[in-house]
């Protein structure tokens, strides 16, 4: 009995210096994070007359999203809004087809006592601002950029590349490059876990190194795959700096609307209903991923 | 009764760079036979193994399985299957799918594929066990599927790499049982790599005893075990007490020995394994070969005396450390607990029988 009490006891001050160690990042959390978002959610149900918000309900913002044009067509907040899905999911792709090779080789090619350098040497873009790695692809890809320039000097094409800066192309280039450590690590992390026996088990029954790679390498990579289009995915759909810089008007990506609404447009209950809209399909995509995440793992301890 | 050979191996060296991993290996290994690579760690017993099974490059010297030279043959090609030391069990496949795994090169159709699946499991003593979930198993569990897995594809030789080692002693022991069976029953070709001398000599037809990348003595079970070859495969084989004798004389088959604590004995030709070296030899004699005498003298047999040092009791057995007379270090004696014989105590005074025919000469 007195046994229970003391580890009752024991417990609860166990909680309490728990409660005390996260404290301040719950509080942190909290102030920034969660009065923000309840912030943006209530102006997304109000609305703004010039200088004057009304703070009465209405869903006019949510519906002036979804209404068509005047013309039938969809509406320009829909369109920025699957423009951006499909930027950040050619973003997404593009990364780990690039990212796996990548990953694969430092996890099975490198000698295991080089393989923290080369981790070290994957995160050297980090080292820059991402601010300058974004105007320097500008100047790689500028119309006298570095890519043109060069493709001309050595006369593969006679006038300057146009589809390659200032659209959506260029967005899902920066990006894709932006991104590659992040996707590169969990990839990495997943290959590592494989025990290399399982390989060699594959190949004992019969199997060549391209059907080992299909039938054992990547089914147990898929956890790193999955977590690697999560990261790579989520922040890519709101990002705001890439295509403002490199995008030009057709790149332009449902973050750059939200940034108007607010700033130029002064209709700051528009652009909060756009980021909540916009924060549920990143939710919703988010859930799927992370349920085919779980079928991946279940079949692994 | 000699088979043809499956497996010939001739002067197979390979290096790690300066790494002199296996020095010249030659043997033959026969149809059905159940064969093992016993040895320390570090021997080369398991590079062997993974010469044969393709996953290491043998530097020189030539590998032959079932009558083709295995040279730059890859592993997913070569008639072996392996069993490994991990299990190896695909953590994301079912019992089935695992079991099914290397049948799919076959190209059998699903009604074919599952009998045969179904059959290779209850041959391991899992039926039922199909749908489960790999990591839902025991390591007993596991390495029947990894069993199944490799026996599913009819290979001409199984390899085992320590497949028992990571079981606990009793399912151990059940374990080597059941695989005797088993390799009787599919009468396929087993190599296994252990370094438990005692498994080695339970389960093998022939074994192969490795030391530092060579083969220090090819024998069958019985053979190693009373005739080792040299003091360092008698001392790796079980027990075995060594005490210094000198040649006295030698005669065409024969030779006379003076053994410290034991006396005069003729030794036949095959009792002196080694050769060579001067006259300082040393005999060795297995625990139970000696017998400490508790009513009586028995005929035929030589007696020594000598004091009980150590008493180690064992339930079925009782080990003496007994120092003869003339003798600078005690002798072990094993002796069997029987029903009216007591155990001992130290500084007893005991009668030794021996036998000169249970004598190993190591010169």
């Amino acid at each position: 009995m007195s046994r229970r009490q003391r580890s009752g006891r024991l417990g609860r001050s166990e909680a309490a210096s728990g409660l005390l160690l996260v404290s301040p990042t719950a509080l942190y959390a909290l102030l920034l994070l969660a009065a923000p978002l309840a912030t943006i959610l209530a102006f997304s149900f109000w609305s703004q007359d010039y200088l004057t918000i009304d703070r009465s309900f209405t869903l006019k913002n949510y519906q002036e999203a979804f209404a068509s044009q005047a013309n039938g067509d969809m509406s320009l907040y829909l369109e920025l809004m699957f423009r951006s899905l499909r930027i950040s999911g050619a973003v997404t792709v593009a990364t780990v087809l690039l990212a796996f090779p990548m990953a694969y080789f430092v996890s099975f090619h490198v000698a295991p006592s080089r393989k923290s350098m080369w981790i070290f040497l994957i995160t050297i873009p980090f080292w820059t601002s991402y601010l300058i790695r974004v105007f320097l692809w500008k100047v790689i890809l500028g119309y006298n950029g570095v890519f043109n320039t060069t493709l001309q000097g050595v006369g593969i094409i006679d006038e300057p590349l146009t589809f390659i800066l200032y659209n959506a192309n260029a967005v899902v280039i920066t990006l894709a490059h932006a991104y590659a450590p992040f996707a590169i690590l969990p990839i990495f992390v997943a290959l590592e876990k494989i025990d290399r026996s399982l390989l060699e088990a594959s190949r004992d029954l019969g199997e060549n190194h391209i059907t080992t790679f299909l039938r054992v390498t990547l089914p147990l990579a898929m956890p790193g795959v999955v977590a690697a289009v999560l990261i790579v995915f989520i922040p890519t759909i709101g990002d705001y700096v890439t295509p403002r810089l490199v995008g030009g008007p057709g790149g332009q990506m449902i973050a750059n609307m939200i940034q108007t609404q607010f700033l130029k447009l002064n209709n700051a209950p528009m652009g909060a209903a756009l980021a909540v809209l916009a924060m549920l399909m990143v939710g919703a995509i988010s859930v799927i991923f992370v349920m085919l995440n779980r079928r991946f793992l279940g079949g692994q301890k | 009764m000699t088979r043809p050979p499956i497996i010939e191996l001739r002067d197979v060296q390979k290096y790690y760079g300066e790494y002199h991993a296996l020095r010249g290996i030659t043997c033959d290994i026969r149809q059905g036979e159940f064969f093992s690579l016993l040895g320390p760690s570090g021997c080369g017993k398991t590079t062997l193994l993974r010469t044969i099974a393709g996953f290491e490059d043998v530097s020189s010297g030539t590998v032959v399985i079932d009558g083709k030279n295995m040279q730059g043959v890859p592993a997913n090609q070569r008639p072996t299957n392996m069993v490994f030391q991990s299990y190896a069990i695909f953590p994301h496949l079912s019992v089935e799918q695992n079991v099914g795994f290397g049948l799919r090169r076959a190209g059998l159709d699903k009604g074919e594929m599952a009998r045969r699946v179904g059959e290779a499991l209850e041959m391991v003593g899992l039926a039922g066990y199909g749908k489960r979930a790999a990591h839902a198993l025991s390591g007993g569990q596991r390495q029947r599927v990894a069993l199944a897995r490799a026996l599913i594809l009819k290979p001409k030789v199984l390899l085992l790499d320590e497949p028992l080692s990571a079981l606990d002693k009793k399912l151990r022991e059940n374990m080597q049982v059941e695989l005797i069976k088993l390799q009787r029953q599919v009468g396929i070709t087993f190599i296994l790599v252990t370094h438990d001398q005692e498994e080695a000599l339970v389960m093998s037809d022939r074994i192969a005893v490795m030391s530092e990348g060579g083969i220090a003595q090819m024998d069958d079970p019985e053979t190693l075990y009373r005739r080792p070859n040299s003091r360092w495969v008698a001392d790796f084989i079980g027990v075995m007490n060594f005490l210094p004798a000198k040649v006295v004389s030698e005669a065409g088959d024969t030779v006379e020995v003076e053994i410290a604590g034991l006396g005069r004995a003729e030794l036949t030709a095959n009792q002196a394994m080694a050769s060579a070296g001067g006259h300082e030899v040393s005999v060795g004699l297995r625990p139970e070969t000696l017998t400490i005498q508790f009513n009586g003298n028995q005929s035929g047999e030589r007696i020594a005396e000598g004091v009980i040092e150590e008493v180690v009791y064992y339930g079925d057995m009782t080990y003496y450390d007994v120092r003869l007379d003339g003798a600078a270090v005690p002798v072990r004696i094993s002796m069997r607990n029987l029903v009216g014989r007591p155990v001992l105590e130290i500084g007893t005074r005991a009668r030794v029988a021996w036998s000169a025919g249970a004598l190993v000469l190591f010169r």
